[in-house]
């Protein structure tokens, strides 16, 4: 349906955006597991999968569906799965496989407020930090943060481009207000957007090495069945795919995948400044929370003082480049997030001399206000 | 002999270049192995069509020396990430090869919702009574009384048996051999492989440097005969002295039905439904 589809404008909630995102993108299997409150998003894709003829499976738990995920990617699919806070903690495991065995997938996480079974029909930004660091070792990810119903479309349509470019795993970062929150979307007809796809290796010789890569760092995919019979581990592997312990090669592979984000940086960075040039003071917000600081910082305005806004929307890798050139000469920044305080530490590293650093933290399962936005803000500057 | 009539070499089916392999002398697992290989060599399946997903364990290292498309995944999750990959792609012979702790513990959730649904995999689980790779410690399958290093009293635990739990969760086809019988588990293998659904099928295997060694239960070759001396073979089902003989193991093709394969009725059912809205 969507394939064919003219661009048309409808009213959607962000978790049924994030579907039809997905579909237009191409991903073709989804294999999920029911946790409020990103339910919807599987729900959308039970709908639409059979439909562009994918496949559709709910699975016995969030193990099982990463795994799942990951099946269907290594036989050539574009793959997603949706979680929230329990969920995730339990994907972890195999996000790891797949940033270590490079295997593209995209997997939502609709945050909730936690620890454990927590606030699961309130929203909160807390898993910060659960997305750049959830599985264990040294490992690349990227984590994309929109703040719009329209965003969360064109966003998980841009997370699979990236995903299947670079072979990482992407994470759709956004909370249970944009969930469900009804916004209007374009949607776009099939000409209009920009699909990228994995690079496949063709001609399979004896001497093929899957994991060897040129200057771009990323090594050809390999389609089981074109001849190739290769291995693929989440043991530490040398370029021709078999574990090794060899110092030099496990050297020469970690610095690969942990490299390959950075010379593509300009490719995965995004962000978005508003009214930054002049403003003395920086708000630093994202998702559900740039709502409410797009408001602030004009009545902090209307009020005398000079403020503007640092939205990252790629959240990781953070966007160090971006965000130095910006709060350079910053009298100070506030760093607006419903967490006990996760972003801050990010912004702390790259804070020039002389810059105060203020948190405004809401960890009750509500949504910070502009209000509470505007008195931080105000206080920022007094104290200043 | 395979159906072309070309006699089975297991050679043509190893990656000999990643030789010596990593098993421990006397372990059964190479039996396993063999036998597998030789029944896809009888079935005569394309090797680029082959599929091989493992988990974790020394079951999960057998996949890197087949010549084919072969995964090793997480710990316990082989038959998540088969039902993915087998649903993405009907076309491979997807063949899962995972040890009791692995199958059992971690994975003993995907097992059963794996036997439910019967997609068409067939899972190979080596049961060797034991956590080898990690230097032996309890698993599932441990019988009572054995002593491993995380029963240093002996196993209180009741042991699984996984073959009953498979057929009572639904499996197309459920199996089990000992290594010692390795045309037999050649056959049982190859009715797995043939069968549309899921096949489960273990092979009683035996770990003689971490568990047998442990326990007193002797060389390799001793472990694998009293294997066979606790075995009932299947054709015996109906024998007079059953009453006599409670314990013995049962070999053989324990179940079959034909229950629908999923990806099949998932396809009719997709079909079904555009014919219905006129999306077809």
């Amino acid at each position: 349906m969507p394939d064919s589809a003219p661009t048309k404008t409808v009213n959607l909630p962000g978790n049924h955006a994030c579907a039809l995102g997905a579909i237009a993108a191409g991903c073709r299997f989804y294999a999920g597991y029911p946790i409020t409150p990103s339910s919807e998003v599987a729900e959308r894709m039970s709908v639409e999968l059979p439909r562009v003829d994918g496949v559709f499976i709910q699975m016995e738990d969030e193990v099982a569906s990463m795994g799942a995920i990951l099946g269907a990617s290594m036989g050539g699919m574009k793959v997603m799965t949706a979680t929230s806070g329990p969920g995730f903690s339990l994907k972890q495991e195999n996000i790891g496989y797949a940033a270590g065995a490079e295997i593209p997938c995209v997997i939502v996480n609709v945050m909730r407020g936690g620890p454990s079974t927590g606030l699961p029909t309130r929203p909160a930004q807390a898993d910060v930090m659960q997305a750049r660091w959830g599985t264990h070792g040294d490992h690349p990810i990227v984590v994309i943060t929109p703040d719009s119903v329209p965003e969360i479309y064109a966003q998980t349509i841009r997370a699979f481009n990236l995903s299947e470019q670079l072979r990482v795993p992407v994470v759709m970062l956004y909370d249970e207000a944009l969930g469900h929150l009804i916004e209007q979307v374009s949607l776009s007809g099939s000409g209009d957007i920009e699909i990228a796809n994995r690079k496949w290796a063709a001609d399979p010789k004896p001497e093929f090495q899957p994991y060897a890569s040129g200057d771009d760092l990323i090594p050809e995919m390999v389609r089981p069945g074109d001849g190739f019979r290769t291995h693929t581990t989440g043991l530490t592997h040398a370029e021709n795919g078999f574990p090794t312990q060899d110092p030099e090669l496990v050297d020469q592979y970690m610095r690969r995948i942990l490299d390959k984000l950075e010379i593509h940086n300009a490719l995965i960075e995004s962000f978005e400044a508003i009214d930054t040039e002049d403003a003395d003071y920086l708000v630093v917000a994202f998702g559900i929370t740039a709502r409410a600081a797009r408001r602030a910082i004009k009545q902090a305005r209307e009020q005398g003082v000079r403020v503007g806004m640092f939205r990252p929307i790629t959240l990781w890798p953070f966007p160090v480049a971006a965000f130095e050139s910006i709060v350079g000469g910053k009298h100070g920044v506030l760093i607006a997030e419903m967490n006990a305080g996760q972003l801050i530490t990010e912004i702390e590293r790259y804070r020039p001399a002389g810059c105060r650093v203020d948190g405004l933290n809401r960890i009750d399962g509500e949504t910070i206000t502009p209000r509470q936005i505007l008195n931080s803000l105000r206080e920022l500057a007094d104290n200043e | 002999m395979n159906e072309a009539g070309k006699q089975f070499n297991i050679r043509d089916y190893l990656r000999e270049y990643l030789f010596p392999h990593f098993l421990c002398p006397g372990c059964g697992h190479g039996i396993a192995l063999r036998a597998l290989l030789w029944a896809i060599d009888e079935l005569d399946i394309d090797k680029d069509r082959l599929a091989f997903v493992s988990g974790i364990g020394c079951s999960g290292r057998l996949g890197a020396y087949i010549d084919a498309n072969t995964f090793h995944v997480t710990h316990g999750r082989p038959l998540a990430f088969a039902t993915g990959l087998k649903l993405a792609r009907p076309d491979l012979e997807v063949i899962v090869i995972t040890g009791d702790g692995d199958c059992l513990a971690i994975g003993g959730n995907h097992l059963i919702h794996a036997c439910r649904r019967n997609l068409n995999i067939t899972c190979m689980m080596l049961n060797n009574e034991v956590y080898g790779m990690t230097g032996g410690q309890v698993s599932p399958t441990t019988s009572s009384e054995r002593y491993t290093t995380t029963t240093p009293y002996g196993n209180h635990e009741p042991v699984f048996d996984a073959c009953a739990l498979a057929e009572a969760a639904g499996a197309g086809m459920v199996g089990r051999e000992i290594t010692l019988q390795t045309p037999g588990l050649k056959d049982v293998l190859r009715q797995g492989l043939a069968h549309e659904g899921f096949s489960f099928i273990e092979v009683m295997s035996d770990c003689t440097e971490v568990f047998g060694r442990k326990n007193d239960l002797g060389s390799s070759a001793e472990m694998v005969l009293t294997q066979k001396a606790s075995v009932r073979p299947d054709f015996l089902e109906d024998a007079v002295d059953q009453p006599f003989r409670p314990h013995q193991i049962k070999t053989g093709v324990l179940a079959k039905n034909d229950r629908p394969e999923y990806a099949e009725s998932w396809r009719r059912h997709i079909e079904a439904m555009k014919r219905e809205r006129g999306h077809a």
